[in-house]
This record gives structure tokens, C-alpha cells and sequence, in this order.
């Protein structure tokens, strides 16, 4: 699966993942602070996903 | 997951309500939520003439498509910042935003109104980017809304910024920040326009929700000279928490709202004058803006 992450834009392959939840503990990053779109529709942590699906972890935290 | 209302998918989660929504009852949700904060602390009503300061981000334009679909009539005024492409790209998204909703938009432009811009500023006065940025936003929507006749200047701070605001002058007790922390600021007769914050009920993550769920093309990037800043950290540690114990960010704001604010509360004695060189309400003989555009020039004129 591809991750794609924000500030600054990257990307990150990911293998077995089997819910969206376990994309966060993986690269250990708090559910809290994104909200995550998959083929351009907001989803849920329990949301199933396979090694061919592109999620967005799009980043939440903004200054000013 | 589940709709918490109509039992369809859920396409977000938020845990401190105990609640799953689909995308309309989530955007209903969070009208909801606004409405009732401006009830609750009597913000404005359908009369008052209201200005929204506008940024390009997910606050300020969630929460000019939420007062617009309440009924209200909101013209916004944005500042040019006079940050690279950031600023551009922002100025772009925002302007788009207004024209395609048939709004007034406002563009103040820091360089050209004041011969300075922030990043220069923040250099010349040792001041972090953030808050040469703050004061120079404080002062000029202030001044726009003052001069323009509004009767209250709206602006897009949500839950995680009051909350990590709190978090900030906790840390450092800054006790006379402590007391000017509220979601009402009142008019004063030297020209301070009244300020509020309708969005202090919605965490961060719902306005971006809300503005992902309701079509609006907003800035995504965060802006170059925040990454990493004070309170973006804070705001992470307080997410930490969060996931731990869900409330614990509004737990610690609306506690403070309710029984630590009036613990700081500052004294009417602290009069207010006139700023010697702009006539805008300050502390002080010369108001901090005008000192921080004078250092930038002076700076530049040195070489």
C-alpha cells in the first residue's frame, strides 16, 4: 500500500496492513492529528485496506 | 463504523462526543456546534454586521460556510502576509472561495499598506515568524473592522488552538494572558472592535473534516515558517493525550472558561490610550505594531 504524507509531501510503502488503524501504529503517528482519504472519501480507523489501496494521511495541525 | 444517527457509513469519529457520522449528519453536527457556542455566549445576532478574518485555511473558510448557511451575512478580509508562494496560493484559494459564494472579500496587503512583510520583520525585531505574524493580524483586522464600521471581527480559532493556547500560558503563567482568554472580547470606546470565536467548540480535526466534506478547496500546506513552532507542538502532546482519554482537550478549555477565567480576570483600571503614531488603541506611548514596523525599516535602512 502507498502512504502519502504531508509537510513535507513523501510517500511510504506499507505491506499486510489490514485496517486503517494499524497504518498509525506502524509509522507511529497519533490518529489525532490526520484524518485519512482513500480514493478521495474520508474514512473511518476500522475501514479494511489491501497493499493496492493509496491512502492520504492528511496532516491536521496548523499554525497561526 | 456507523452513523450515529441514521445508522449509514461513518466517515469520521469523534470519540469525545462518543459519536460516528456520515458526511451530512457530521456537517450538520458541526452547525450545530457553532450555532449553539454563538447562542451560548451571546456572539452576535442577525443584525450585527460581522467581518470574518480569512486565511485560506480549513478554519476560517469551514466557518465562513458555516455563518453563511446559518443565515448570517459575513463579508471576510484577508492579509497578505507576504510569504512566498504560501501567501499567493492562500490569497488564490480564498478569492476563489468568495467569488464562487458570491462573498466580499477584503485583501489587506501587509507590503503595501505597511512596507514590511513577515518574514523581514520577524528577522529586524528577533521575533519568531509566528508572532510577528500574530501581531500584525491582531492590528490590521482589528483596524479593517474598526475603520469599516463592523460591529464584531470573527475569527476561525477552534478547540486545539484555544487549547493549546491555554496549555502555553499555563506552562508559562502568563497570568495577564490568562485573563484576556475568552471567546468574547468586548468593543471598547478606543477602538477596540468586539472579537469572537464561534469555532472553540470544534477540535481541529472536525474543521478540516468539515471543510474535506463540504467541497471547499482550502490551503493544505502548512505554512514554511510555522513548521515546528510552540504551539503546533503543544498541539501534538495534546493530541497525545486525547487518544488516551478523549475530551481531555475541551475537558481542560471549557474548565478553564467556566471556573479558572475568572480567577485572572483582568482589571478595567488597565485604561487603554492612543497609539502616538497610528491612533490605535494601546498599553503603551507607541503600539507594538508600529514598533515592530519601525525596527523593520530602520533595520533595512541600516543595510
Amino acid at each position: 500500500m502507498k502512504v502519502i504524507l504531508r509537510n513535507p509531501r513523501r510517500e511510504v510503502e506499507l505491506e499486510g496492513v489490514r485496517r486503517v488503524a494499524e497504518v498509525f501504529r506502524r509509522l507511529e503517528l497519533v490518529p489525532e492529528s490526520y484524518l485519512v482519504i482513500k480514493s478521495g472519501e474520508l474514512v473511518t480507523s476500522d475501514e479494511p485496506v489491501s497493499d493496492e489501496d493509496v491512502l492520504e494521511l492528511r496532516p491536521v495541525i496548523s499554525g497561526g | 463504523m456507523k452513523c450515529r444517527v441514521c445508522r449509514g457509513k461513518a466517515v469520521i469519529a469523534v470519540r469525545r462526543h462518543n459519536a460516528n457520522f456520515c458526511r451530512s449528519h457530521f456537517l450538520e453536527h458541526v452547525r450545530r456546534q457553532v450555532e449553539r457556542t454563538i447562542d451560548d455566549y451571546k456572539m452576535f445576532g442577525s443584525d450585527d454586521r460581522l467581518v470574518l478574518g480569512v486565511s485560506g485555511g480549513k478554519d476560517s473558510l469551514a466557518l465562513w460556510d458555516i455563518l453563511t448557511g446559518l443565515g448570517y451575512r459575513v463579508d471576510g478580509v484577508y492579509l497578505h502576509l507576504g510569504i512566498g508562494e504560501y501567501s499567493s496560493e492562500s490569497l488564490t484559494l480564498s478569492q476563489r472561495f468568495a467569488l464562487t459564494r458570491n462573498l466580499r472579500l477584503e485583501v489587506v496587503d501587509l507590503t503595501v499598506e505597511y512596507g514590511f512583510a513577515v518574514p523581514e520583520a520577524a528577522a529586524a525585531s528577533h521575533r519568531t515568524p509566528c508572532s510577528a505574524c500574530g501581531l500584525s493580524k491582531r492590528y490590521s483586522l482589528n483596524k479593517v473592522a474598526a475603520e469599516r464600521g463592523y460591529d464584531v471581527l470573527v475569527m476561525g480559532h477552534n478547540l486545539d488552538d484555544e487549547a493549546a493556547t491555554l496549555f502555553s500560558n499555563v506552562l508559562g503563567w502568563n497570568v495577564e494572558y490568562l485573563g484576556r482568554q475568552h471567546p468574547v472580547l468586548p468593543s471598547t470606546e478606543d477602538g477596540l472592535c468586539k472579537k469572537v470565536k464561534p469555532l472553540i467548540r470544534v477540535a481541529e480535526r472536525e474543521t478540516a473534516a468539515y471543510a474535506i466534506l463540504a467541497g471547499i478547496d482550502y490551503e493544505v500546506e502548512e505554512c514554511p515558517m510555522a513548521a515546528g513552532n510552540t504551539i503546533n507542538r503543544y498541539k501534538e502532546w495534546l493530541n497525545r493525550l486525547e487518544e488516551q482519554s478523549p475530551g481531555i482537550k475541551a475537558n481542560f478549555l471549557f474548565g478553564f472558561l467556566e471556573r479558572g477565567s475568572p480567577l485572572f480576570e483582568v482589571s478595567d483600571d488597565i485604561a487603554l490610550r492612543i497609539c502616538s503614531n497610528c491612533g490605535q488603541p494601546t498599553t503603551g506611548d507607541v503600539c507594538a505594531f508600529c514598533r515592530l514596523q519601525q525596527v523593520t525599516i530602520s533595520r533595512r535602512q541600516d543595510g
